[in-house]
């Protein structure tokens, strides 16, 4: 519908209620502005026309649990940020040592001077929160971007060579396909624990890891995505134009295959987030204790969960607030991105 | 081959644009997980031959499944054929590099049924249509470019502005206008058009059908027009081609085949066109075939309209009929003289 | 008879953050039995919505539906959905545009016809196994035994519509509502289709709305002709004055732009300008005015009424007298 009408015919009418004008003149000017509309039937909203990313990001501005996804992954990034400048104390500072005994079961809890309290080694935990949040986001990042780079090449050249390449292309996808299955076929955490083991255990080997588990998702995903679009009719259309292949791939296929990749990549960074903590958890991680991170954190305050289980909660709240955040702007970009969901 | 009318001189005369002799393309069915086995093949199209004249208009009418728009494809390369060769302005098409066939797509363009699917919904009208542009190197810069667009809007009815819009934007007649633009701008010498109008609204049809025809006789071109629709392929071609299950039955001059259709398949679909007039609805004989289009996989024995054709004979079941001229039409039947008075 | 009295149906649709949508507005018309009557008109007019109406299928959020429709003393439009679900299927039939959608894809065809008849004629074992092939033999499925075996996809489309006609006539309806029922198909199976809903018509004295875009399917099977547009009836006409004597600028520009198999070639057709999406608002006027070539200044000043006896259109400026029809035409062999 013209979104243009019912406006211009408002004035008209409210022109007409008040003005003394003679009634047949308006007749007159109306029937020129509807032979006007007529030949610009297009919907004439402003001055430059509207993409599928724009009007997708309208859409996600309306929806509510897009809105409290976004809020909680704000807060988490600003914290993840800029949080590390403004911490009271060190994250390694172990100078409240004394105030702790493990033996008899005391670790002071949430203080003035300390808001979430101490952990078993003396050290304030809300500043181990804050910077251990930056690692984690580090993490998530790191390793969906490790996923994604590789996973898109891969399903990327597949999906462009089975869907444009003939039977070379073909055979090349299913070189690539094999090996990606192979990736696939092994439980993540084992695949994952094997190449921690391989490499040794640190904060870039857990990104490693956690960005190789992703490689299979991202690669099939995306090929699935490029051999749907290779059926499309707009590539045979850019075909008999003379397009040269790798620009109807790369200038049409990829980036019309790209919207579930990118909520894939969302709903990554939350798995990512648990994954790292988990191989944290195990040990895998970071060798240093000392180093604060949310999985190394939430290993050492199973020592002391009987009488501080709190040791655990803040952690644990923590991974689990931001994974729902980055799901919950996943879920959202996606419904929005759906083309089946739009008018 | 023996006792024929004298030979007209239609399309066979020198200034044929297009010559396609004896085109087959044949899909291979597989079966198999691991290794593909050929199993059959679908006979999309099975041996055509026809010529299109510089400035005619060239329609193929024919029912689903009969291999008209796969003809259409191959014609242009889009589809590989199987068999047989198209020549276009003199150069055999199957014999050139896939470089040079690039190159040539500037002068055979294509209009596709689907305005939408046809259309990348990421790219601005400009974009879309510069890409042919940018492609064939014409023009040497943006402002050149959108010179050449925008003079191509107005050849096709569109506003200037129309330039900046996405393809959602528009309404479905201004999006066929946008497809037939983005065919024009390469002034291209033919253009194949694959059911040009029939996914729009009845009082868009008209205009889509009278707009290429304006273009035809201002820009000389010449035109394959694809349609189930016998009503819009007669109004709009020269000559038309009846296809049933990958083959031609009929050839004729568009009006000797409404005033006397020769095929039985022919005077069915004739006889099926509803009529928007109760007077002649009332009045005229149906000829209702039995069953439905046979498997282009299995094909019928000899004549392919056998087993739907109320007037086979035994002969029709061993030998396949070739096109042979009758009265300025060429027909693919047996009996098509015994026929000619029947209706 | 009357067997249906739609009176003033209106239809809207409600989305929060949107202007409400009137789909229908305002339509009337009746059907006799074995009376055909068709809602003709292009995308978005109305016409399947108002089926869907009748029918109940709307679905109740964000719907409002007013007015009534009579069928034989019951308000179709107030009755609740069970009551409304026992009368589908057995008083009223519907065959829709895409047969395979309207199909259940697992479920064999025999057992989808004999589940009709187990729900609405109490059927069941051999008694409506035997009549569930005597239906799709009626229909003109052949070797229906076989067929009742099969799944949607093992049957063409053809075939596939002609098995959703069979259910649909399981139970005798009185009604039959057709949407769009022959535009998935080509011409030649059309053309089988539209003999047997006529021969449906005419054996069981059968009620049948035809709903269409194409005025050619109308000619050739409509008794009564309704042409919508943008929700409201702007013709209504029995078939031959309509086709004979168009009144309505858009019936007559429809008339006009499509090309006829029948008619002299070389000459431009004469489409109607603009599109569907050009519209006034009833409210204000015709609808059709951003479009018309005969519009006037009363065209936009308030909304035309449904004039005019047995011939009725809605128009200030309408064409009348006889159409530029048959001397433009070939002669006929």
């Amino acid at each position: 519908m013209s979104e243009g009408l019912p406006r211009e015919n408002q004035q008209a009418s409210t022109a007409e209620r008040s003005g003394g004008m003679a009634l047949t003149q308006l007749g007159k000017r109306k029937i020129e502005k509807l032979e006007r509309l007529a030949e610009l039937s297009a919907i004439n909203a402003g001055e430059r026309g509207e993409s599928l990313w724009r009007e997708a990001f309208k859409r996600v501005r309306h929806n509510p649990a897009a809105i409290v996804g976004a809020v909680i992954l704000a807060i988490f990034v600003l914290v993840a940020v800029i949080g590390p400048f403004f911490v009271p104390y060190s994250p390694k500072d172990t100078r409240w040592i004394d105030q702790v005994s493990v033996a008899r079961n005391i670790i002071p809890g949430p203080s003035a001077d300390h808001w979430l309290g101490l952990d078993h080694n003396g050290r304030d935990v809300f500043s181990r929160m804050v910077v251990g949040a930056q690692k984690t986001l580090l993490v998530g990042i790191v390793a969906t971007a490790i996923g994604l780079f590789f996973g898109c090449l891969l399903g990327g050249l597949s999906g462009a060579a089975y869907g444009l390449g003939g039977k070379a292309g073909r055979r090349l996808d299913n070189v690539l396909m094999r090996f990606v299955d192979m990736l696939l076929a092994m439980p993540a955490l084992l695949l994952a624990v094997s190449i921690v083991a391989i490499l040794r255990p640190s904060l870039v080997t857990v990104m490693i890891a956690v960005g190789v588990v992703a490689v299979p998702t991202f690669a099939r995903l995306l090929r699935g995505s490029m051999i749907a679009q290779s059926n499309a009719e707009y590539v045979v259309a850019s075909t008999s134009l003379g397009v040269s292949r790798p620009r109807i791939a790369f200038g049409h296929m990829l980036p019309n295959s790209l919207a579930p990749v990118i909520v894939q990549a969302t709903l990554t960074l939350a798995t990512a987030i648990i994954e790292a903590a988990g191989l944290s958890f195990l040990g895998l991680g970071t060798p240093d204790p000392s180093e604060p991170e949310w999985g190394t954190m939430l290993n050492d305050a199973l020592q002391t969960f009987e009488y501080a289980p709190r040791l655990a909660l803040f952690p644990a709240v923590g991974i689990i607030i931001t994974a729902l955040g980055f799901t919950l702007l996943g879920e959202a970009l996606r419904e929005a991105l759906d083309p089946k969901l739009r008018k | 081959m023996t006792a024929m009318a004298p030979v007209e001189p239609t399309a066979e005369t020198t200034s044929a644009l297009v010559e396609v002799k004896d085109l087959k393309v044949h899909f291979p069915i597989t079966k198999g997980i691991l290794f593909d086995r050929v199993i059959g093949h679908v006979k999309a199209v099975d041996g055509v031959s026809f010529s299109i004249r510089q400035g005619q208009t060239y329609g193929l009418v024919g029912e689903s499944g009969c291999g008209k728009s796969t003809l259409g494809r191959a014609l242009l390369h889009l589809t590989p054929p199987t068999a047989g060769s198209v020549h276009f302005a003199g150069v055999d098409l199957t014999s050139l590099t896939r470089e040079q066939l690039r190159a040539q797509r500037k002068r055979m363009q294509m209009i596709f049924q689907d305005p939408m699917s046809s259309l990348d919904p990421r790219q601005n009208v400009e974009s879309i249509l510069s890409e042919g542009l940018k492609a064939h190197g014409i023009g040497a810069d943006r402002d050149e470019r959108r010179e050449l667009i925008s003079k191509t809007l107005d050849e096709v009815g569109l506003p200037r502005w129309a330039l900046s819009r996405y393809p959602h934007e528009f309404s479905g007649g201004q999006r066929q206008r946008i497809g037939i633009a983005r065919a024009l701008v390469l002034s291209p010498d033919l253009i194949v058009a694959d059911e040009p109008v029939s996914a729009l609204d009845v009082s868009i049809q008209a205009q889509v059908i009278n707009l290429l025809d304006e273009l035809q006789t201002s820009l000389n071109l010449t035109y394959l027009v694809i349609a189930h629709d016998l009503a819009v392929v007669r109004h709009i071609s020269d000559v038309v081609g009846v296809m049933y299950l990958g083959a031609l039955v009929e050839e004729a001059q568009s009006d000797d085949l409404y005033r006397k259709p020769l095929h039985p398949y022919t005077k069915a679909l004739m006889s099926a066109v509803p009529v928007p007039d109760p007077v002649v609805e009332e009045t005229r004989q149906r000829i209702l075939l039995t069953g439905d289009l046979p498997s282009p996989a299995n094909p019928p024995s000899g004549c392919r309209f056998r087993t739907r054709c109320p007037w086979a004979q035994e002969r029709c079941a061993q030998e396949r009929p070739e096109l042979r001229l009758i009265d300025g039409h060429k027909v693919a039947c047996h009996f098509a003289e015994d026929l000619a008075d029947v209706h | 008879m009357t067997l249906l009295d739609v009176q003033d149906l209106s239809v809207m649709f409600t989305q929060r953050g949107r202007e409400d949508v009137r789909a229908v507005d305002g339509v009337s018309f009746d059907v006799s039995a074995g009376e055909v009557v068709g809602l003709v008109g292009e995308s978005g007019c109305g016409k399947s919505v108002t089926s869907l109406a009748l029918m109940g299928l709307l679905p109740e959020k964000g719907v409002k539906v007013s007015g009534r429709a009579d069928f034989d003393g019951t308000n179709l439009l107030g009755v609740d959905q069970r009551t409304m679900r026992d009368l589908r299927g057995r008083e009223l039939g519907m065959i829709f545009q895409d047969p395979l959608s309207s199909l259940n894809p697992v479920v064999a065809i025999g057992k989808q016809v004999t589940e009709v008849l187990a729900r609405h004629r109490g059927l069941s074992g051999d008694a409506a196994a035997k009549e569930a092939e005597h239906l799709l033999d009626r229909v003109g499925i052949p070797d229906p035994r076989r067929r009742l075996k099969e799944y949607p996809h093992q049957l063409s489309g053809g075939m596939r519509q002609r098995a959703l006609i069979a259910m649909a006539v399981a139970c005798r309806p009185r009604l039959l509502i057709a949407d769009e029922p022959t535009t998935a198909l080509d011409v030649t199976i059309q053309a089988q289709i539209l003999e047997l809903l006529k021969e449906l018509v005419h054996q069981d004295g059968t009620a049948l709305i035809m709903i269409t875009h194409d005025l050619g399917v109308v000619a050739g099977l409509c008794d009564r002709i309704n042409v919508l547009y943008a929700g409201r009836v702007v013709e209504s006409a029995a078939r031959r004055p309509l086709f004979a004597e168009p009144t309505h600028p858009y019936t007559r520009g429809l008339l006009g732009s499509i090309p006829r198999l029948d008619s002299v070639r070389g000459e431009p057709l004469n489409p109607i300008p603009g599109s569907v999406r050009d519209l006034l608002p009833w409210v204000e006027g015709c609808a059709f005015a951003p479009r018309c070539e005969r519009v006037i200044e009363a065209c936009v000043e308030a909304p035309p009424a449904l004039i005019g006896g047995s011939h009725q259109y809605r128009c200030v400026n309408p064409v009348l007298g006889r159409s530029a029809g048959p001397e433009h035409l070939l002669e006929q062999e």
